[in-house]
Parts: structure tokens; sequence; C-alpha cells
């Protein structure tokens, strides 16, 4: 076991983890932050995607330790005491989630093309997600669904 | 598979302290894009990860009119991005912003793209072609190696990551002018192994070319120069489409991939190499202009 010390969701965490568990496994069993899902388990299908340091990584193929002293944002923390963040309402609005098993991966990397750009155009929304797959929806709902957050931000005049 | 322990060392003395220390039961880990699953399914070892994610020095990237020095840990989406490397080698570039998705192109590293020593790794086929060469470090001391003679077969490199670092990726500057050419066939744009790839670099003096170099994958067992397609460019002017074609239908001559369940008949693959190598000279006169 090793001492691993970083930052989820903007709170300090400190526990003892197993160096051989991915940083998924991590989050789900041994801290129960069960948002990012874990679908193909080999770095494929983008389910159980949160940000470190701020960039989209895959944590099912990241061993824990390599997280230790960074910053972790998981989908547990973009909604602001109980109220959605308006790229979740875009989500839902747009018809971009259906049994959600993709959703909370495909919001953190939305979350980092509209941190990057504000107002992206489809080739970069195509880009910044073509590492998730979505059984369901179809993909095109994504772009209306980025298109409609951009507007949310603006409006609200908020940084994500 | 069981790690005791990831370390990480913040200069590459400490690193290769750690790795004798170790002695064999350590390995470089990089992005871990890679290792971290062979050591999930049994197919690598390593009781130690001396991750090297800490060394600012294996992040540095310079550049100067005669060459462009890249750190081995600088992430494929980093190389991708860098204004530099995409106005003096394209193909670098294009090569990095293809490999699997953003989050591994986040993550992944040149370094871990040349010692997994996949013959079609997307960042080692341009900087084959362009002749790059990197720097080695073990306790025995350091060693300058071409990337291109790295390679010993299908996932097999001669560096060993338990004794040794590859710390810095060299390439030259052309004296003439030049330019690269990078293309990729793959069945979807992301998360996709190409069926097959080329990387070029062509160099050239008063429109004339002295120089080319031409390498596609996977259809060998490393990375696959096909040299008598290079040489017949020799002497060529850089606007002579038709050379550029006669060269691309060498390289298809030369080139010898196998039939494969997932990327496609050896035959099939073959003719590609032909359109990919003249779409990829195309690219490179391009730049010579
Ligand atoms: C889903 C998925 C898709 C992928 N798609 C592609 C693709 O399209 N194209 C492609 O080319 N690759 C692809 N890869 C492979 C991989 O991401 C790349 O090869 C990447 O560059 C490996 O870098 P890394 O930093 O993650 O290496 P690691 O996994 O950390 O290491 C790989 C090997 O290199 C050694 N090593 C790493 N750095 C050094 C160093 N500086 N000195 C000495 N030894 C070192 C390690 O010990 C290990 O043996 C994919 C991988 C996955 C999981
Ligand atoms: S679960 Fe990590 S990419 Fe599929
Ligand atoms: S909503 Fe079901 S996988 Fe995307």
């Amino acid at each position: 076991m090793q001492n691993f010390a970083c930052t989820i969701n903007g709170k300090p965490v400190h526990i003892e983890v197993d160096p051989s568990k991915s940083l998924l496994d991590v989050l789900r069993k041994d801290l129960h932050l069960t948002g990012a899902k874990k679908g193909c388990g080999e770095g494929e299908c983008g389910a159980c995607t949160v940000l470190l340091d701020g960039l989209p990584v895959n944590s099912c193929i990241i061993p824990v330790m390599t997280a230790n002293g960074r910053e972790i944002l998981t989908i547990e923390g973009l909604a602001d005491n109980g109220e959605l963040h308006p790229i979740q309402e875009a989500f839902i609005e747009a018809g971009a989630v259906q049994c959600g098993f993709c959703t909370p991966g495909v919001i953190l990397s939305a979350k980092y093309l509209l941190d990057k750009y504000e107002n992206p155009t489809k080739q970069e929304i195509m880009e910044e997600l073509s590492g998730h797959l979505c059984r369901c929806t179809g993909y095109l709902q994504f772009y209306d669904a980025v298109h409609l957050a951009a507007q949310k931000i603006r409006h609200k005049g908020i940084k994500t | 598979m069981r790690i005791k322990q990831q370390l990480f060392p913040k200069t590459i003395e400490e690193c290769i302290a750690l790795l004798v220390e170790h002695e064999g039961k350590a390995r470089v880990l990089a992005g871990g894009t890679d290792l971290f699953l062979w050591l999930k399914e049994g197919k690598a070892q390593a009781e130690t990860l001396v991750d090297i994610s800490l060394i600012e020095e294996l992040k540095h990237f310079e550049s100067d009119d005669k060459r462009m020095i890249l750190g081995a840990a600088l992430t494929h989406a980093e190389v991708a991005a860098h204004e530099t490397v995409k106005s003096c080698f394209v193909a670098l570039a294009d090569g990095c912003r293809n490999v699997g998705s953003p989050q591994i192109r986040n993550i992944g590293t040149l370094g871990g793209n040349i010692v997994s020593a996949q013959p079609a790794a997307d960042a080692v086929v341009p900087l084959v072609a362009m002749n790059a060469k990197c720097m080695i470090i073990s306790a025995s001391g350091k060693r300058t190696e071409d990337i291109e003679n790295l390679f010993k077969g299908v996932g097999k490199s001669s560096v060993d990551p338990s004794r040794e670092l590859i710390t810095e990726i060299y390439v030259s500057k052309p004296a003439g002018r030049y330019g690269t050419g990078y293309v990729r066939m793959a069945p979807r744009d992301a998360m996709a192994l190409p069926v097959v790839n080329a990387a070029v670099m062509v160099v050239a003096r008063d429109g004339t070319i002295t120089e080319a170099r031409i390498v596609t994958s996977p259809v060998a067992v490393v990375p696959f120069r096909t040299k008598r397609a290079e040489s017949s460019l020799i002497g060529k002017h850089v606007d002579d489409l038709s050379a550029l074609g006669a060269a691309a239908q060498l390289a298809e001559r030369e080139a010898q991939p196998r039939d494969s369940k997932v990327r496609g008949s050896g035959e099939y693959r073959k003719s590609l190499v032909k359109d990919i190598v003249e779409r990829a000279l195309i690219k490179a006169v391009e730049q010579i202009g």
C-alpha cells in the first residue's frame, strides 16, 4: 500500500491505496464516486473519463498513483449545491442523454472543450469528443448539447 | 499483477539510481497507456514503477535553425499542438494528432511510443522519416541512436526500460529546403489502428530533390523504408508529379504487408501503400514550394 493524496472535486483526499489499481477502481470502489463508469477497461470507450489537472483522461488505464498530488474532477464535482451545471442541463434538454452510461465522460470532455473554446465549431466538437463511444444517442445530439451549453454559459456569464 | 510501489524521481540521475537500486524489478513508466494494460494482463512484470512524469528535463523543447529537440516525456497532445512542430515538421504533428483519442494523447508520450515498438506507431513513423535520433541514458553511460535502429521486431525494442531511459529526441533541420508529409488510412478517424500509414521527408536544392526518406507501416515487423523509391527521387524536380507517382509505385512493390484479419488483406494494403505514399510526397513537396 502507498499513501495517496490528491484533490478530488475541490476537496483534499488522503488515503492508502494499492498501487496496482487503476484510478477508476479507486474512485469507484474506495471513494464510492461511481459517476465515472467502467465500459471497456482498456482506454477504448471513454466512459471512465475524468479531468486530471483539467485534461480529459481515461481513468481505467491510469495507475492510481499517477494522480498523486494532482487535481481530479469527476462528474460529481460539476453540480453546484444540487443545481445542475449548464452543460448538464444542456445535455438533458438536447436529448443527448439516453441510458446515461457514456454521459459522465462525454460531459467532462465537453467541459474541457468549453473551457478551451467559448464557441466551438462542429469540427472541434467532433475532435474533442472522438474518444467516446455512445451506444444510444447517435452522437448528433452531442453537437446540439454543446452549442446549447455554450449559449447557457455565455448568458449566465459564468466561468465553467 | 502486483505493483508494490510507484516512485517519482525528480531528475534523470534519480531515475537511473532507482532503476539500479531495484535491479531488473523496476521499470520506467511514462503515460502508462501501454504499460499499465500489459501489467494487468501479465504481459509485463514490474514490482516498482519509476514514473518519469515529474522530471522537468524530459518535457524540454528547443528549436533553432539547425535542429529541434523534444523531451521524451512530451505527450502526443503537446507535440501535436506545438506551433514550431507544425511549421517545421508537420508530419510529426499529424502523426501525434492521430494517436488514439484526445484522452490517450493527453497522457501517452513520445518515449513510450518509441519503446513500445509497434511498427505503425503514429509518432515513430514520421520520426523515422525525419531521420530522428534519441539519447539513451543508463548507469553505464549515454548513447545516441537512430530511432530507426531501435526496432528489433513487433513490440521489441533495443531499449531496456528496466535499465535505460530515453531522455531526448533530436531532429536535424536539413540544409536545403525541405518538407514532410504524413498520411494514415484507418477505418475511422479516431480510435482505430492504421490499416497502413506513411511518412516522408523530401529535401531539395534549387528545386531539385537531393534526399528523400519514405517510411510506410505496418508492412514489415519494423517501420519500413522503401529505399528504391527513395533513391528514384534523387535528381528529380520537385514539380515533377509523375516522378512522385513513379516513386509511390516503387514503394508499393517494395512493401510486403501480410494478410491481417484486423487491418485487411495484404493485397489491398499493398495497393493502398502507393496511394498514401503519393499523397504524403505531394504534401511534402508543397512545403518546398
Ligand atoms: C486505446 C488506445 C489507443 C491507442 N492508439 C494508438 C494509436 O492510434 N497510435 C499509436 O501509435 N499508439 C496508440 N496507442 C498506444 C500508446 O498510447 C502509445 O504507444 C503511447 O505513445 C505510449 O506512451 P506512454 O507514455 O503511455 O507509454 P507507457 O505505457 O508508459 O510505456 C510504454 C513502454 O515504454 C517504456 N518507456 C516509456 N517511456 C520511456 C522512456 N522515456 N525511456 C525508456 N522507456 C520508456 C515503458 O517501460 C514501456 O515499456 C493506443 C493505446 C491505447 C490504450
Ligand atoms: S472504461 Fe476506460 S475507456 Fe472504456
Ligand atoms: S446514452 Fe447510452 S451510451 Fe450514450
